[in-house]
């Protein structure tokens, strides 16, 4: 019963969508306001029932009911109930029907909150949300129902991957559908835009949140994704360069680099027709990774689910949308005025020079991602690009960025003055050599690119620092104006420190893991005593257990330096007796930001264990970053200027803008 | 002898199901050749895994080509050597990091074309505005936005 409201409330949302699909973009034409506001409310009942559908397929997961195919593929009784609740998304089925919810649930915050857009606007944008929001319902009903029940129901269900039984699958897939399918927003405002051929600076004020929304979780399921990599696969890898992987890093950087123009574009009403097209091809990036991950055209080893006729279902409505959006684009964009002069060495040219580097960085991993794939079909070549080719190719396009951050922020809008804000940075130049010096001497002459990357990213933090105490006026002004001007700073003008800030803390985690990580690899047996980076780590001895749905060994180590007892780590295997499968739980030991790190391998026949124990210098950093930029991007989305609806200030002196 | 001690070598080997990457049992003696090797392996790809590499992953064929990696080294074959032999044997795919040649040239080539692509059109841009010369006007309110803008200044009037 609850399987079969689900399945039609899915039916109606369907509906719905298209009535929205087409009613609002009549009304526009008609221009009558009683029909373009139908999109406000199909909007808010889509989300609804795409809801009520998504609570169903929960329900029957947590009810263990086995007769529908979904619960009997992905699920078992005896899993704990945080998993059940999580599996629903850990399947094909399941994840895009999680992909339509997050998709309603957008639509209806526009439906909800965009009461000062202008009308035709907000029906167009709804509008456009639907022709998406009906194509994928679609998809959902013709190749991948959730739904579907099976004759005899099985007693027991076949369970979850244990790879995915673990609290990374409860907020890595939803933070990053969040972000795939919040840049769905700013698509829809860049056709709509199209369609309406009017775009000015209030547009893009708009947009801002929504891009700054959608940025802010794909950073941060980007980095969960990447931690959850880290301690759940074993091996202490961080990042693969996977297709998969992949198709979350381009929506991510074209959306930075859309966050970047979208501001030329409100602040000097410059760069219109480029902020209209990293909008399209943003949202276009998230459906390709929506392609690349549920075809299963490149497995790899996030893709779970493969089956080729959703596949082709999915590049149609990739062809469709990327198609037809980029003909809507060339045939209305040069009718789209361009305004706002400035000189190349300007904010507006620093943000310029940002786009480029970033766009240019997003093409090398799509040609990475799809390069091997069009050799195979036409030239019948069989390649494979990896690590160290983006090591090659990707990380001095990023270098070269992360050297030009500093000076962005600080150059004048229209004319900057670069020899002005290069002596205003050489505090912060001075930092990253007097590091690279200092790295490079304590190393005792190692490979010279680490000291020097970390001293770029010490130039970068510092540059960010600089700013602010440019602003605030701190080391020249008393004090109390200090704090004053402070509090007085746009919310945004800390998130931009916070987030450049951020790049360079990632940097230095990035580098120091990858240049000073020391491992030991060998077959321990109780009471041997493993010496890695300074730390003693004994093996005290082995015991079974039994889990809810697992039995794991246990290895219990202590750890101590220099003779004193820091902690006891127990890393485990489990194994999951319905798959017959096993994971490897690491043991993390975190110290300050560096981590030491335990796998097991297997027991060998004298009863010793191979155990791998990696100490990582450092390498917490490397979340910490993007964590950072996402409390950066928070910061400038609370301020003021953002919330276009906000509520008028009490005291007319505030509606003057500080001249930035 | 050696037909015993390979035999004992091949029953440890299947003895020992491969569940992790490099194994306490592969690491070699010298530890410079070792880093060699764990260095080459970063490079080759595990082909029954997607876009792992021979280090990271935990599959048996892994394993076989980190031994014959050790192998190699240990005749006293060089880097570009060892790669060439598993490439002989292999097919390009093997390569984590493709060799430069006409299939590849455009994936090499295609971050500096961009680059100077971008800045070239970038300047071209530029030239062409600053000697068109003045900004171009802002488009004119529609007749909705008159109003509302009208409504919001008289509110604006009253309130101050």
């Amino acid at each position: 019963m609850i399987a079969e409201a689900g399945h039609y409330a899915l039916v109606l949302a369907l509906a719905l969508a298209l009535i929205q699909s087409f009613v609002p973009v009549i009304g526009a034409r008609l221009r009558d306001p009683a029909l373009m506001n139908v999109a406000r409310s199909t909007a808010l009942a889509q989300l609804l029932f795409v809801g009520a559908s998504f609570i169903a397929l929960v329900t029957l997961h947590v009810n263990s009911d086995f007769s529908v195919a979904n619960v009997y593929e992905n699920s078992h009784s005896m899993k704990p109930l945080i998993y059940k609740i999580t599996g629903v998304w850990g399947n094909h089925e399941g994840s895009m029907l999680l992909w339509v919810s997050i998709l309603a649930l957008f639509g209806g915050l526009v439906a909800a909150f965009g009461n000062n857009l202008p009308l035709s606007l907000r029906a167009h944008v709804l509008a456009v949300q639907a022709w998406i929001a009906s194509a994928f319902y679609l998809f959902i009903l013709v190749t991948s129902n959730p739904f579907l029940r099976i004759v005899n129901p099985p007693i027991e269900g076949r369970d979850l991957n244990p790879v995915l039984q673990d609290i990374g699958l409860a907020v890595h897939p939803p933070m990053l559908y969040l972000g795939y399918v919040g840049f769905s927003i700013s698509f829809s405002f860049a056709i709509a835009a199209l369609i309406e051929g009017r775009i000015d600076a209030a547009w893009a004020r708009w947009v801002r949140p929504w891009t700054l929304v959608a940025w802010i979780f794909l950073t941060l399921g980007i980095a969960m994704g990447s931690y959850w990599a880290y301690y759940e696969l074993g091996w202490g890898g961080w990042w693969f360069w996977d297709p998969v992987e992949n198709a979350s890093l381009m929506p991510w950087l074209a959306g930075t680099a859309l966050l970047h123009s979208a501001l030329v574009m409100e602040k000097r009403n410059a760069l219109k027709v480029w902020t209209i097209l990293l909008s399209i091809l943003t949202f276009s990036l998230s459906l390709l990774g929506t392609f690349l991950v549920r075809s299963g055209v490149i497995t790899s080893v996030h893709a779970f689910a493969n089956d080729p006729t959703r596949g082709v279902f999915i590049l149609l409505i990739l062809c469709l949308f990327i198609g037809g959006s980029l003909s809507l684009f060339a045939g209305r964009a040069t009718s789209l005025k361009q305004g706002g002069l400035f000189a190349p060495i300007s904010r507006e040219g620093a943000l310029v020079l940002n786009n480029l580097l970033l766009t240019v960085a997003c093409a090398v991993v799509l040609f990475g991602t799809l390069y091997p794939l069009a050799m195979e079909m036409l030239a019948d070549f069989k390649m494979s690009v990896g690590a160290p080719f983006y090591n090659l190719t990707f990380a001095p396009l990023f270098a070269l960025l992360l050297l030009a951050v500093p000076f962005g922020p600080m150059l004048a809008w229209k004319r900057g003055d670069l020899l002005g804000v290069t002596q205003r940075l050489l505090a912060a130049g001075v930092a990253g050599l007097v590091i690279v010096a200092l790295v490079w001497a304590w190393t005792r002459g190692g490979s010279a690119l680490a000291p020097l990357a970390i001293g770029l990213g010490v130039f970068v933090i510092a540059g960010a620092v600089t700013d602010i105490v440019e602003r605030t006026g701190l080391a020249r002004l008393p004090f109390a104006t200090v704090v004053h001007r402070a509090r007085g700073l746009p919310r945004s003008a800390w998130g931009t420190a916070f987030a450049h800030a951020g790049l360079g803390v990632a940097l230095i985690g990035i580098v120091c893991e990858t240049t000073w990580n020391s491992e030991y690899i060998a077959t321990m047996k109780p009471n041997d005593v493993a010496q890695v980076a300074g730390y003693d780590l004994k093996l005290d001895g082995l015991l079974e257990r039994q889990g809810p749905n697992y039995r794991e060994m246990i290895a219990q180590f202590n750890v101590s330096r220099g003779g004193e007892a820091l902690s006891v780590m127990t890393p485990s295997k489990r194994s999951f007796t319905t798959r017959g499968s096993s994971t490897t739980e690491a043991a993390l030991l975190t110290r300050g930001a560096s981590q030491l790190y335990i796998s097991l391998g297997d027991v060998t026949a004298e009863g010793g264990i191979a155990v791998r124990i990696y100490h990582k210098p450092m390498v917490l950093m490397i979340w910490w970053g993007p964590v950072l930029m996402a409390f950066g991007g928070m910061l400038s989305l609370s301020d003021r200027r953002l919330r276009v609806g906000a509520p008028k200030p009490a005291r007319a002196k505030q509606r003057l803008q500080p001249a930035e | 002898m050696r037909r015993m001690m390979a035999a004992i070598v091949a029953l440890m080997l299947l003895s020992l199901p491969a569940v992790h990457a490099v194994q306490p049992d592969e690491i070699m003696s010298d530890p410079a050749k070792e880093a060699r090797a764990r260095e080459l392996s970063r490079e080759l790809r595990c082909m029954v895994c997607q876009n792992q590499s021979i280090d990271d992953s935990d599959a048996p064929l892994a394993r076989d080509l980190r031994l014959l990696v050790r192998e190699r080294i240990a005749a006293g074959d060089s880097n570009g050597e060892v790669l060439d032999f598993l490439v002989a044997r292999y097919g390009e795919f093997v390569l984590l990091k493709p060799r430069f040649e006409r299939q590849t040239i455009l994936l090499w080539l295609l971050a500096p074309l961009l680059l100077a692509a971008g800045g070239f059109a970038l300047w071209r841009q530029n030239r062409r505005r600053s000697q068109s010369g003045a900004e171009v006007p802002m488009p004119p309110l529609t007749s909705d936005e008159e109003a509302r803008l009208a409504a919001l200044m008289t509110d604006e009037a009253k309130s101050s």
